[in-house]
């Protein structure tokens, strides 16, 4: 039986305590991990829980995350509650891996600190991994603050671990600007928080004597697609199921979560799109400009990278006239990929917006109130000309030359 | 040869997959395979021939279907010494009670491992092309070498 961990009402933590303090609070039975930089101290933390007895649980130090994910695997096939965090280059090690957890239908909650893909080397926060994350075939869910963290990372075993789900998810926070920045944050009582997760029940185990089963089969193209797209059914209709244990948690909590967050979109003539500890800054960003300026700004971002919300994405936007969309991810000689899902998405509304695109904040390159506002502004440049009038991506908060590709064709 | 455990058993009934090719919404999840049908606790007790093998056992598919050349099985020099169950990687070598009864055709791949290891002289296995008949290939078996 765990010891009792002393948790107050309000207590100070930064993203990675938060996390680790849901995987605690979920009794997560076996974290098999490699640490890296910045996410080290979600599974440094699992360990210490474990050998001071506030978890009966079994932390794996193993090689290489390529091990971690494969031993998370082993356990989670086996019958645990199974949990690890990774970042950036252990994100990519990780990769072929993740694919089988999500294939083999394991619902492994993965705590990713986001942090760019070398080279050049950086440990600092972009999106680079978590976009490589994308097709995988995991629940994606992206904490914009520290305390997010926690909550998303309580609900993650919550929505994975339900019975018409049975898949893997990954909670994403920013590299050190979440990860390490301390805020106050409201816990759950461990009797609540544990309650709210309820006890891991199993599917196909194979610790189970009484029904042997086989895990990870070969498939060729006689099986194979069947499989894939049974998969995929799963993973679009974990959409319900998110929006069940969102609606649950707030009931709990006073704290409620959409699938796509909209701010101050009800009158917006220009909206914003972003992911991560970004939309904080936007957010403020809209409120002031709405204040100094008038300009009808709102922010939109989706909670749920994947399942990603089209629908919910489009009826978000379905008003506006000019939409910025924010990529932290070096887009290797295309559209940003965010940018093409939201342009997808809005394709499909009458209103027909104008969509630009901007890259900014690779390797945790700032990004500032002042930046945004600019950015902002040039939506509503773009609405009043009722046309682009800029590149349509473009870098943003990148030295030298203004650096952009591709030109508006109508107008 | 005694057939009599190979007939009441239900190995190598068909092409793993190829009867009942279903649609997405009837695979299994996670690709998840079970190998037996109903509980199977007690399973490693009971024979091969005893168990409640799953359409998706192995055991119950064919799963030779690329060999080329075949052991072929000569009971009358055999001395029943186990080798060839030993070694065989596939589980192909039938045997109860000590006494050798046989291959297990559609699981052998072929691979003459118990044509290596069997003592006797001349050998108990030989391999023969696939399509060779058993009767023929025992009438041509050689003679006893001497030094």
């Amino acid at each position: 039986m765990a010891k009792k961990y002393d948790i107050n009402e309000v207590e100070v933590w930064d993203g990675n305590y938060a996390a680790s303090q849901a995987l605690r609070q979920a009794q997560v039975d076996v974290v098999a991990a490699y640490p890296i930089t910045p996410s080290t101290p979600v599974v440094e933390n699992y360990g210490n829980y474990v050998a001071n007895g506030y978890i009966d649980g079994e932390y794996v130090m193993v090689e290489s995350e390529h091990a971690a994910m494969s031993g998370c695997i082993g356990a989670a096939a086996s019958g645990g509650r199974v949990a690890t965090a990774t970042s950036s280059q252990g994100f990519a090690l990780m990769a072929e891996v993740l694919y089988q957890a999500s294939g083999m239908r394991l619902p492994i909650v993965l705590v990713v600190v986001n942090r760019a893909l070398a080279s050049p080397l950086n440990v600092r926060g972009d999106h680079a991994d978590m976009y490589l994350g994308r097709d995988s075939g995991w629940i994606q869910i992206d904490a914009f603050n520290a305390e997010e963290a926690y909550d998303l990372t309580l609900c993650a075993f919550r929505i994975g671990e339900h019975m018409s789900v049975r898949l893997p998810v990954m909670v994403h926070q920013d590299g050190f600007i979440t990860s390490h920045t301390a805020q106050n944050i409201h816990p759950l009582s461990d009797e609540a928080a544990y309650k709210f997760v309820g006890d891991y029940k199993g599917v196909d185990d194979m610790l189970d004597f009484s029904k042997p089963v086989t895990y990870g089969a070969q498939t060729e193209e006689d099986w194979h697609f069947e499989h894939k797209a049974k998969q995929h059914k799963a993973l679009m209709d974990s959409r319900t199921v998110i929006d069940g244990v969102f609606a649950e948690y707030g009931k709990l909590t006073g704290r409620n979560y959409k699938r796509v967050e909209s701010y101050m979109m009800e009158d917006a003539e220009v909206a914003v799109v972003g992911l991560g500890s970004t939309v904080e800054t936007l957010r403020v960003a809209a409120k002031q400009l709405r204040e100094e300026e008038g300009i009808k700004v709102g922010i939109v971002a989706p909670r749920c990278f994947r399942p990603f919300a089209f629908d919910e994405m489009a009826d978000a936007l379905s008003g506006v006239k000019a939409i910025a969309v924010l990529d932290r991810s070096s887009p290797g000689g295309a559209m940003g990929a965010f940018f093409n899902e939201v342009s997808a998405a809005v394709l499909s509304s009458a209103n027909r917006p104008l969509v630009t695109n901007f890259i900014y904040g690779l390797g945790g390159r700032d990004f500032s109130i002042q930046e945004a506002k600019r950015i902002i502004r040039e939506q509503k440049a773009h609405a009043d000309a009722g046309h682009i009038t800029t590149q349509i991506q473009q870098f943003s908060g990148l030295r030298g030359p203004k650096l952009g590709f591709f030109e508006a064709k109508r107008s | 040869m005694s057939k009599g455990i190979l007939a009441v058993d239900n190995r190598g009934k068909r092409e793993l997959g190829a009867d009942k090719l279903v649609g997405w919404d009837e695979v299994t999840q996670g690709i998840v395979l079970t190998s037996f049908e109903g509980d199977a606790a007690n399973i490693a007790s009971l024979k091969a021939e005893e168990r409640t093998y799953s359409d998706f056992n192995s055991y119950t598919a064919t799963v030779a279907s690329w060999r080329v050349i075949k052991p072929i099985y000569n009971r009358d020099i055999c001395i029943d010494c186990q080798n060839c169950w030993v070694w065989c990687p596939d589980s192909s070598i039938i045997s109860r009670d000590k006494q050798m009864l046989g291959i297990d055709y559609d699981h052998c791949k072929g691979c003459q491992v118990c044509v290596e290891v069997c003592p006797t002289n001349p050998k108990s296995l030989l391999m023969f092309v696939e399509a060779e008949e058993i009767e023929t290939a025992l009438a041509q078996w050689p003679e006893k070498k001497k030094n």
